[in-house]
């Protein structure tokens, strides 16, 4: 029988028993809608768990240390690479070493990590000269000392500015600084929000380069800088997981690195290297995707350098994850399950009724096969059509989902949150499951129908 | 094989094991009906006639024996070889009419050629036709239970040549029906038995019907074959 006819003579005997097949029908897409129900709430909280992670622009950026410096590589890392010999022949982070990262397919830029001790007052109190002590002269407002971090351009993205008050840095070279509201509350008490406009001085540690000099060696002077403080953040950027994440005052990168702030690196740089460049604790490599981060790490590690990233932390994340759709998948295909029992019982109700007429079609030309196929599309059929349903149901339950979390989040202050993720993949699966399910069901009723005997199935009253 | 008959049975039998008896429904029956002949198969009930037209439609298997058909041993066909003979060699009716109730009329006739995969275009055309030779196209769009008993057969007969089989199989035609439409019906395979040069095999309980409109009838009692006789229409 051609598939045109078999199609049509399915869709008729499926009308003939109305109720009964929209029962059946009915009792796929409650399963159907289970198992989209349980996948996209596992989609949507890994989504939602990455896009987290993702904001935190831990994901697509490479941490880059010297080898000779120890921090920053993970355990399998630190095992990958060389320490001893290797470490103490290792190449320094210069700015060559910069050069040649930031030339690497896929790197957006790299920017270095600058973070030290800087004394900061606000701008109505007089700074301390240059080459004085800064401790506050009586009756002068008193210096606060925090830690100053400098933040590249890419840093916008992050979370912990989502809900900041103020602005970020209006441009990367603009003399201006965000604080933490901790140090914000240290400057102003009572209102620490105030502070926001206020233009503040960081004094810090100076390198300056001897007149002259070719060996490395350079001074150390105090220095005053003013920066316009703009916003004020409650969280700390990166999710906390770096060190530039810890800091009172956040500037630009660009600004610190004309600011020329002494670090520990510098005196590493003295030691081992006969030229004056300036070395860098660390590089912070943002690449183009979180995709190719392991491609640059390797292009990285070929350079010399330890590279440490977050998708190395995050593999037992990716992994549990699995595990909960895995699971979540087994749950909710048992609804599915149970329907395909109501699929078996309706078809064998449906030989059983139609006994006779199976028995006129085999008298009139139909083979065993054409019975079968009837009984399979028929089953087939309802498995597709519980499955759109099934899918339009999971659909509005997660619709449901979505506004009731967003409803809960709004009024606890909390931003909007998408839990609930139905990518096409999982829609189009669920349906294809819903038929092969439907279909597996189908089996046992339709070996049934093609093997009625025409003889006695024309008797049968 | 004789090429002059339509059906020839050799010493065909068909037992049932029931429990550790045997029922012999057919015994080592060996009958010939010549091509283009209409011949009755007359009995009482348990004779042996609807199982030896159950053999000859390749709806059942003999226990031994040979039942060929225009020269085919139904007993050496595959199951789906038998599919294709019920198909298009033979055409049955019964006395029950065994119309599908959920299709109309033209439905019903249409779907031989549906198993037999004929294109869609000229299915309405050969639906027509069939209606047309059993004089029951205005009745086409109607459903089984809104036709009288002789329409309902005549349906029946359309659906049986809508293949146009060689051969056409009749249990009963008449049996559910009152000796008017009896006799329609009956004229109605007359007409195609001689129009169209169709053998038919008839099973009937009545004897005037058989001396009537067949040629040749053959008795059976118990399971076998008892006697033919040539009727005098054949003459």
């Amino acid at each position: 029988m051609k598939t045109g006819d078999l199609l049509e003579l399915a869709g008729r005997n499926l009308r003939e028993s109305i109720l009964r097949n929209s029962l059946t029908t009915a009792g796929i897409s409650i399963g159907v809608a289970s198992l989209v129900a349980m996948l996209s709430l596992g989609t949507g909280l890994q989504e939602l768990a990455n896009r987290r992670v993702g904001q935190s622009g831990l994901f697509d950026t490479v941490y880059v240390t010297s080898m000779k410096d120890g921090r920053g590589g993970n355990q399998d890392d630190e095992a990958d690479q060389p320490k001893t010999k290797e470490a103490a022949t290792a190449k320094l982070l210069d700015d060559s070493a910069r050069q040649q990262v930031a030339q690497l397919p896929a790197v957006i830029s790299v920017d270095p990590e600058v973070r030290f001790m800087g004394d900061i007052r606000s701008s109505d109190a007089p700074a301390a000269p240059a080459t004085s002590d800064t401790a506050a002269a009586p009756g002068e407002s008193a210096s606060h000392a925090t830690f100053v971090a400098a933040l590249p351009a890419s840093s916008r993205r992050d979370e912990a500015f989502e809900s900041m008050k103020g602005h970020f840095f209006s441009s990367a070279n603009a003399n201006e600084a965000i604080v933490s509201k901790n140090f914000a509350k240290d400057l102003d008490e009572k209102t620490p929000e105030s502070i926001i406009g206020k233009t503040v001085t960081v004094q810090f540690a100076s390198r300056e380069t001897l007149p002259g000099n070719t060996s490395g060696g350079f001074s150390v002077v105090r220095k005053n800088q003013t920066v316009t403080i703009v916003g004020m953040i409650d969280s700390e950027p990166f999710g906390g997981m770096r060190r530039i994440s810890s800091a009172g005052i956040f500037v630009p990168t660009a600004i610190a690195e004309q600011w020329n702030v002494l670090q520990t690196s510098d005196f590493r740089g003295v030691a081992t290297d006969a030229d004056a460049q300036k070395i860098y604790p660390a590089l912070l490599v943002q690449v183009t995707s979180a995709g190719k981060v392991p491609e640059v790490q390797e292009a990285i590690k070929k350079l010399g350098f330890r590279t440490f990233s977050i998708l190395d932390a995050t593999k037992g994340m990716r992994r549990f994850f699995g595990i909960l759709d895995l699971f979540l998948g087994i749950f909710g295909s048992l609804a599915l399950i149970v329907a395909s029992l109501a699929i078996i019982n309706t078809l064998v109700m449906a030989v059983l009724e139609r006994r006779r007429e199976i028995g006129i079609m085999k008298a009139i030309g139909a083979s065993d096969s054409d019975v079968k196929k009837l009984f399979f599309t028929e089953a087939g059929a309802m498995g597709l059509v519980g499955g759109i349903f099934g899918v339009l149901l999971g659909l509005g339950i997660g619709g449901l989902i979505n506004f009731g979390t967003n409803l809960y989040l709004t009024q606890h202050h909390e931003s909007p949150e998408a839990v609930w993720a139905s990518p096409w993949w999982l829609l189009a699966s669920s349906i294809a499951f819903s038929i092969i399910v439907s279909l597996i069901a189908g089996l046992y009723p339709a070996a049934r129908a093609a093997k009625l005997d025409p003889v006695q199935a024309l008797r049968y009253e | 094989m004789n090429d002059i008959f339509a059906i020839r049975t050799e010493r065909a039998s068909r037992h049932h094991q029931l429990g550790s008896s045997t029922i012999r429904a057919l015994d080592e029956v060996s009958v010939t009906v010549p091509r283009g002949e209409f011949a009755s198969l007359l009995g009482p009930s348990g004779s042996g006639k609807s199982t030896l037209l159950n053999l000859l439609a390749g709806l059942d298997r003999p226990t031994s024996g040979a039942i060929e058909v225009l020269g085919k041993d139904l007993a050496k066909m595959t199951s789906e070889e038998l599919a294709v003979y019920r198909r298009l060699t033979v055409g049955m009716v019964f006395q029950s009419f065994n119309l599908i109730s959920s299709m109309t009329v033209a439905e019903n006739v249409e779907l031989p050629l549906r198993f037999a995969e004929t294109p869609r275009e000229g299915r309405a055309a050969r639906v027509k036709e069939a209606l047309d030779r059993v004089e029951l196209s205005h009745r086409a769009g109607h459903r089984p239970s809104e036709l009288s008993g002789g329409e309902q057969q005549r349906a029946s007969i359309a659906r049986a040549l809508i293949n146009q089989p060689s051969l056409l199989l009749a249990d009963e035609p008449t049996g559910n029906l009152d000796s008017r439409t009896g006799t329609e019906i009956m004229t109605v395979l007359d007409r195609l038995n001689r129009e169209m040069g169709m053998t038919i095999l008839m099973v009937t309980h009545e004897r005037a019907i058989a001396e009537k409109w067949s040629q040749r009838m053959i008795f059976m009692a118990d399971g076998q074959f008892v006697s033919e006789a040539r009727t005098e229409k054949l003459a």
